[in-house]
């Protein structure tokens, strides 16, 4: 039965599926370059602004404002109170988010076919005239000062932030965007006002559309939507130097269970070992219960729940990372025994079939992120912004299947730095 | 990550998806040895989400072994006759796929995500572990330490979860919906194999299973394999009604407070008891479900309108129902206070707002606008062919049928504003009620 069974499986190991996403790239009449694909089968459209620079570009002194500012651009706008347009958005059934991060502001718009010009132009302005009235000031800083006091006592937050300032220094990396008590009790409307100058902007502006309308009608509705948007905001914010010293620190805070995060320096996506490293972290840490790390942290050792390791590429400053969590009293076990994989892929690197499962496991799975109109905008606006070619998508799996477990190999021993790696504890850990 | 559902609130995008269109897009049947199958079409993209339901949570544990619903879940990853520890994952994954499962109060469920090509191996790999489970004494253990260090990361480490755990407890005196579904830590630590094995042996049947297999496939193609993989599998003559032990009258308020020196924002929140969705008897569940939106569904809800805009005594408020719940359920009303409020006065001034809403009409405008969201969800839901899958399994695994899934929407579109304050006037009751305060450690000015 075993026999058999094993024969069944290998045979399942055909192609992977291709990923059927056709995009129209094009120029608006009013300059903007827009990744479209048209899909009618739901009557609804998912559009994705984003512009780069994000929290990153807080003014000197001013921590928190873009943060603030982006919450707030959907408390009101022209004629319409903070009230008056979350009823005119609920009336239309359109949702608008807007979020930022340390690199990127985002808006996420989906709005139905039915009611689309009306939903575009309530869109419209609050990218244009949002009124950032002193009222939803306050009460919106009360519910980001709220947070951040709970962060101070959440370790989770706590080790993030503690790693994050190790890590990065005085860049903005190095501290939580939502800024601290102080800086965000401080900030007034003209701060608001001023993020709002620096952030959102025409030069630094990606965007896709999927969903339900053609090209013919998507370059009109663009221009009017973004043509009253100034064209340049605030320069991008200087290259961060993530320095990592391989040090353990440890931030005692009374809590059953140590949170821990680690790390080291990753690598940039546009470099030719790229893929190598990606490979690599799928082995050693990278999401499934197959890696090194799941299996002898958890699966062999049962020391916690969940243990990752996962790269970052942040603008300029590209990391590998990682978290574990455990109890107080063996979290010193499960640091040493990812410290003893850490040093032991640098030096033995991964096998032959190590390297076949994580490269089938990546080509397989890519397809699958294209399954919605929604993840497909999402995943359209990211290559942009990353510089991809509209072409990526076909050539992705061939990028992966071209990685030989000699350059794998090569990249472990070149990139993997155990010395460097570095721990940030937050808890109550015995032994470290 | 082999991951539990705990929370228990919803939202409008539950709502289930349009009329016309779902259900053309869905087939439902039953194989000869009971097992349900539905399936859901949606051909944009060569993708496939197969998913295993058993009627089974852990409100039917036997007592004393709270958290064995979950336990076993995980186990059911550590192999078979023909399959190694992990070697069901490592396969999902060598062929592209992305595998995980969930357990909750009312279900256990397992799924994959994968190319549509590969349903066949799927359903192989699924049906063996519902009846050929192989574990180990060291499996046990090791697995155990596993769900201890979950039970430390979800609850332990969190004065929130450790509120609600509490919190429930003193809702559910008699119901199993007061035990988490982790578990309490002194019987996690006790759990064993014979535990294991005997809820495995008793509730994964396929006459207690449910199928759904949703994304680009045929009912003909999905029928075909589901006869051949899970049709052969012999039924549980044992399994008998999901009767589980129900909550006597409630007749007294219960208060409690919650202290611990991690938590840095106190709050209130209070459930009633409240009815659950039944089978083909939505409409008081459907009328409790706009009742929630209304009053705390967000930015232009009655809460925020009186609390967040008005008083200003409020930084955060919310209102929660779910209707989907195989037993009776809880309605739950929640108030973060403004700096310088104390709990008392957040209290008060939550049933101030529970009071004038009760007493005035029904802002028919506010409801027009929750309706025309409700409508609309159904539209932007079938984008996400995932969460339909979730959608009808969940409705099914807590008792209802894919009829009452799709006429929900309807249901909840053709409620009037009477039947909305009969419900708010029946479930508002303190006798039914627990009220909790976190906070501070004492001495703190909370």
């Amino acid at each position: 039965m075993k026999a058999i069974l094993a024969a069944v499986l290998g045979l399942a190991l055909a192609l992977p599926a291709a990923a059927g996403v056709t995009i129209d790239a094009f120029k608006t009449d009013s300059g903007l370059t827009v990744w479209h694909v048209e899909e009618t089968s739901i009557p609804f459209v998912a559009l994705e602004l984003r512009f780069k620079g994000g929290a990153s570009l807080d003014a000197e002194g001013k921590r928190g404002a873009v943060n603030l500012m982006t919450a707030l651009i959907e408390e009101g706008a022209g004629s319409l109170d903070a009230r008056a347009f979350a009823k005119a958005r609920d009336g239309l059934a359109a949702s608008f988010s807007y979020s930022v991060s340390d690199d990127t502001l985002s808006v996420s718009a989906r709005f139905l076919s039915e009611n689309r010009a009306e939903a575009l132009a309530l869109l419209r302005e609050s990218l244009t005239a949002p009124r950032f009235d002193q009222d939803a000031v306050d009460r919106v800083r009360a519910q980001v000062v709220s947070g951040i006091r709970s962060d101070e006592k959440d370790p989770n937050a706590m080790a993030r932030q503690a790693f994050d300032l190790r890590v990065y220094g005085a860049h903005p990396y190095g501290s939580d965007k939502s800024g601290t008590l102080d800086s965000v009790t401080a900030l007034t409307r003209e701060d608001i006002l001023a993020a709002f100058r620096s952030t959102v902007a025409r030069d630094r502006l990606y965007i896709s559309v999927v969903g339900d309308i053609s090209r013919q009608e998507l370059g009109p509705v663009l221009d009017t939507l973004l043509a009253d948007l100034p064209e340049t905001g605030a320069p991008l914010p200087p290259v961060a130097a993530p320095a990592f010293d391989g040090q353990t620190v440890v931030i005692p805070f009374e809590t059953p269970q140590s949170v821990a995060m680690f790390g080291q320096p990753g690598i940039p996506f546009d470099h030719p070992d790229y893929f190598a490293a990606y490979l690599l972290n799928v082995v050693l840490g990278g999401g499934g219960f197959e890696s090194r790390l799941m299996q002898e942290v958890r699966e062999k050792r049962g020391l916690t729940y969940g243990v990752y390791s996962y790269l970052v590429g942040k603008d300029g400053a590209d990391v590998w990372l990682g978290s574990v969590q455990s109890a107080n009293n063996r979290i010193h076990e499960a640091m040493e025994v990812i410290k003893a994989e850490w040093a032991r892929m640098q030096t033995e690197g991964v096998t032959e079939k190590e390297l076949k499962d994580a490269k089938l496991y990546l080509t397989g799975a890519y397809p699958l992120r294209f399954d919605g109109n929604g993840p497909i905008a999402d995943i359209l606006v990211g290559m942009q912004i990353e510089d991809m070619g509209t072409d990526y998508i076909a050539t992705r799996n061939d990028r992966v299947n071209a990685v030989t477990l000699e350059q794998i190999n090569r990249v472990a021993r070149d990139y993997l730095k155990p010395e460097q790696l570095s721990f940030t504890v937050v808890g109550q850990p015995k032994g470290l | 990550m082999r991951a539990l559902l705990l929370s228990l609130a919803t939202s409008l995008a539950l709502a289930a998806p349009a009329k016309a269109d779902i259900r053309d897009a869905v087939t439902s049947f039953t194989l000869d040895n009971g097992m349900d199958v539905v399936v859901i079409q949606d051909s944009r993209a060569p993708v496939v989400t197969h998913m295993v339901w058993y009627r089974a949570g852990s409100a039917d544990e036997w007592p004393g072994t709270s958290g064995v619903a979950h336990f076993l879940e995980h186990l059911l990853f550590k192999g078979t006759d023909t399959l190694a520890p992990g070697e069901l994952s490592a396969t999902v994954a060598r062929n592209g796929g992305t595998d995980n499962a969930f357990t909750s109060y009312d279900y256990t469920a397992y799924f994959q995500r994968v190319a549509a090509d590969r349903l066949e191996l799927m359903m192989r790999l699924e049906s063996d572990r519902m009846v050929n489970v192989r574990l180990s004494e060291e499996d046990i253990l090791t697995e155990r330490e596993v769900i201890i260090e979950e039970r430390n990361q979800r609850i332990e480490n969190s004065p929130g979860a450790l509120f609600r755990e509490q919190k429930n407890a003193a809702q559910y005196l008699n119901h199993r919906y007061g035990v988490p579904v982790i578990g309490w830590r002194h019987e996690m630590v006790t759990l064993d194999l014979d535990a294991a094995l005997a809820y495995y042996k008793r509730f994964y049947a396929p006459n207690n299973a449910i199928l759904v297999v949703a994304g680009d496939v045929t009912p003909e193609a999905v029928r075909a394999l589901a006869e051949q993989y899970y049709g052969v599998l012999e039924p549980n003559p044992e399994l008998s009604e999901r009767a589980r032990p129900a909550e006597p009258p409630q007749t007294a308020e219960r208060r409690m407070i919650f202290r611990d020196a991690r938590v840095a924002q106190p709050y209130v929140s209070r459930s009633y008891l409240a009815p659950e969705r039944d089978v083909g008897a939505q409409r008081e569940a459907a009328a409790l479900t706009l009742l929630a939106e209304l009053l705390g569904g967000g930015t232009t809800s009655y809460f925020a309108e009186r609390l967040q805009f008005e008083s200003q005594k409020a930084v955060y408020t919310a209102a929660f129902y779910n209707g989907e719940s195989l037993d009776d359920t809880d309605f739950t009303v929640l108030v973060v206070p403004a700096d310088g409020v104390t709990l008392p006065e957040a209290e008060a001034a939550m049933d101030e707002a529970i009071e004038s809403f009760l007493a005035k009409p029904i802002d028919t405008e506010a409801l027009a606008r929750i309706k025309m969201q409700i409508r609309a969800a159904q539209i932007y839901a079938r984008d996400n062919v995932n969460s339909l899958a979730n959608d009808y399994g969940s409705a099914l695994a807590s008792g209802l049928t894919v009829a009452d899934v799709h006429d929900w929407p309807e249901v909840l579109a053709s409620i009037t504003p009477d039947e909305i304050i009969a419900a708010a006037k029946s479930v508002f009751n303190l006798d039914r009620s627990v009220t909790g305060y976190l906070m501070k450690e004492k001495g703190d000015a909370s």
